[in-house]
């Protein structure tokens, strides 16, 4: 069967002996599908994406992209997979002190040797592609600067060419905007799917701003304890639903306060 | 009204115990001098040699054995960079291992555990196995040098990688990137300032120490200012001294303006 670029099968994961911080979670993305996955802190968000390209080792189900299951790799064969799996880091996970260049060719590294890459010897067509990605994210001007001088939405921007380098078939995004202002977060929003619909590229994007997911996403998946209680069009998000992947809140005033929430055994 | 008296309370609460500790050490100190045996004639005698050398250090003698000090020097700062680049090698990798965000828990103990042993010893003990080992002579000084520059090194290289922001490492490895790319792409530069530092400052302890160890055979100035005072050439020793001071105050501002250029 092939249904979907990405498919999840009955995954769980159990941290130590810990509750489960995910149960049983199923589900398959369509090529090009940008999802918001929302949910409390501590509901398993940052766990599910980094089951799925193996940052974190699930207890149990299945996990296939396309035709790989990606569950059944090991070494060398979930390195090269990795490759095809672009991710984007909250805190921008660039490594601050070399260059914004070096930054986005780092995420070439998976195809190139050791020796190539420690000499800075990458192929000229990265180097091409590093020029052009860097005008898609306004960054022309930058290939020199190092990641630490640049603003917190600028090194996001690097973040994103550098997952786009990869040439990805699955970009996993991990709360991209939550150390960014209201404004920067909303122009990276609009960058990032943008981008993934330019190259009908599927994307998993985690988030706990619920009028962000709502604005950018048209699919929402809502995620309670590590199980999914909600799996539907992001415009029937209404009070209900919120309520119940949230717990009790008057949502009314929730486009004025954080969505933030105290619930959960935390650890993720 | 009674006044209400208050005392500091006594550090041992057992007033037996207090006086008994106290006149125990006293005791012991008595005796300990006792068993001393100061020849105070020989202390006179040192007294006069003491102030020979003292006013040798006002009029040093670089030229009389001239070759001899410059000689020592070189073999010094050739032990000093040798030593120094071969401890700085072999440090990284045991940093490595040493650092536990990285390694698994065997090879962390043992990187570690060679660690513990390079720093438990004084470059002298260190020196005298050398010698004994490999003869006298800048050999043994150099791998001496090497061998305690290894556990300093890589002691606090490896702080430093356990310290790092993980973040960039799980990025990297998320790219596909394989271990030693990770190391070289999200560890190196962030702990490279800190290394080179690190290798400055010992650059600068081995050649104080080369100067040491020379004396238990191990070669470098050491042994020529050994040489000098065995034969009661104090100017010639102050010179060598006076040397020392200034190579030492050099290499000291040369590594902190590099160190600090360094962010």
């Amino acid at each position: 069967m092939s249904l979907g670029v990405l498919r999840i099968e009955a995954l769980s994961k159990r941290y130590g002996r810990d509750a489960l911080a995910l149960d049983d979670v199923s589900l398959s993305l369509d090529g090009g599908e940008v999802i918001a996955l929302i949910g409390p802190s501590g509901a398993g968000k940052s766990t599910l994406i980094r089951c799925i390209n193996r940052l974190v080792e699930p207890s149990s189900g299945r996990i296939w992209l396309g035709d790989t299951e990606l569950t059944a790799l090991d070494g060398r064969g979930l390195r090269q997979v990795r490759r095809r799996i672009g991710m984007i880091f909250q805190e921008f996970a660039l490594v601050e002190r070399l260059t914004v260049m070096e930054n986005l060719l780092s995420g070439r590294l998976g195809y190139v040797g050791f020796w190539r890459a420690a000499l800075r010897r990458f192929p000229q067509a990265d180097i091409e592609r590093a020029f052009d990605l860097l005008e898609q994210v306004e960054l022309g001007a930058m290939v020199d600067r190092r990641a630490d001088a640049l603003s917190g939405g600028q090194r996001q921007r690097v973040g994103i060419a550098r997952a786009l380098m990869q040439t990805p078939d699955l970009l996993l995004v991990d709360e991209p905007t939550a150390s960014l202002d209201p404004r920067t977060s909303r122009q990276i929003m609009r960058l990032i799917t943008r981008l993934c619909g330019e190259r009908n590229l599927p994307a998993i994007i985690n988030i706990h701003d619920v009028p962000l997911a709502r604005r950018y996403c048209r699919r929402v998946i809502g995620l309670r304890q590590g199980r999914i209680v909600y799996d539907g069009p992001a415009d029937d998000l209404d009070d209900r639903v919120l309520t119940n992947i949230y717990g009790e809140e008057d949502w009314d005033t929730q486009a004025a306060t954080e969505t933030e929430t105290e619930t959960d055994e935390g650890g993720v | 009204m009674s006044t209400r008296v208050w005392h500091r309370p006594p550090l041992i609460g057992d007033a037996r115990l207090r006086w008994g500790l106290s006149l125990g050490f006293l005791a012991y100190l008595v005796l300990a001098v006792g068993s001393l045996e100061v020849n105070w004639q020989r202390v006179a005698e040192g007294l006069e040699r003491g102030s020979a050398f003292a006013a040798a250090l006002f009029s040093p003698d670089f030229t009389s054995r001239g070759d001899a000090i410059l000689e020592g020097f070189l073999e010094s700062l050739a032990m000093t960079f040798v030593s120094t680049t071969i401890g700085l090698l072999l440090a990284i990798p045991v940093a490595v291992g040493a650092a536990r965000n990285l390694s698994p828990l065997p090879i962390y103990l043992l990187c570690r555990g060679f660690i513990a042993v390079s720093r438990s010893f004084q470059e002298i003990i260190i020196a005298i196995l050398f010698v004994a080992m490999l003869g006298f002579g800048p050999l043994a000084g150099v791998a001496t040098l090497a061998f305690a520059s290894i556990g300093f090194i890589a002691k606090l290289l490896a702080e430093d990688i356990e310290a790092m922001d993980p973040k960039p490492l799980e990025a990297i490895r998320a790219t596909g990137g394989s271990a030693t790319q990770t190391l070289h792409w999200a560890v190196m530069p962030v702990v490279l300032p800190r290394l080179v530092g690190v290798s400055m400052y010992r650059l600068d302890i081995n050649f104080r120490e080369s100067a040491i160890i020379g004396i238990v055979g191990a070669g470098g100035i050491g042994a020529t200012l050994n040489t000098a005072f065995d034969r009661y050439e104090y100017d010639t020793a102050a010179a060598i001294l006076l040397l020392i001071i200034v190579i030492v105050l050099a290499s000291e501002y040369a590594s902190g303006t590099i160190r600090g250029r360094l962010r």
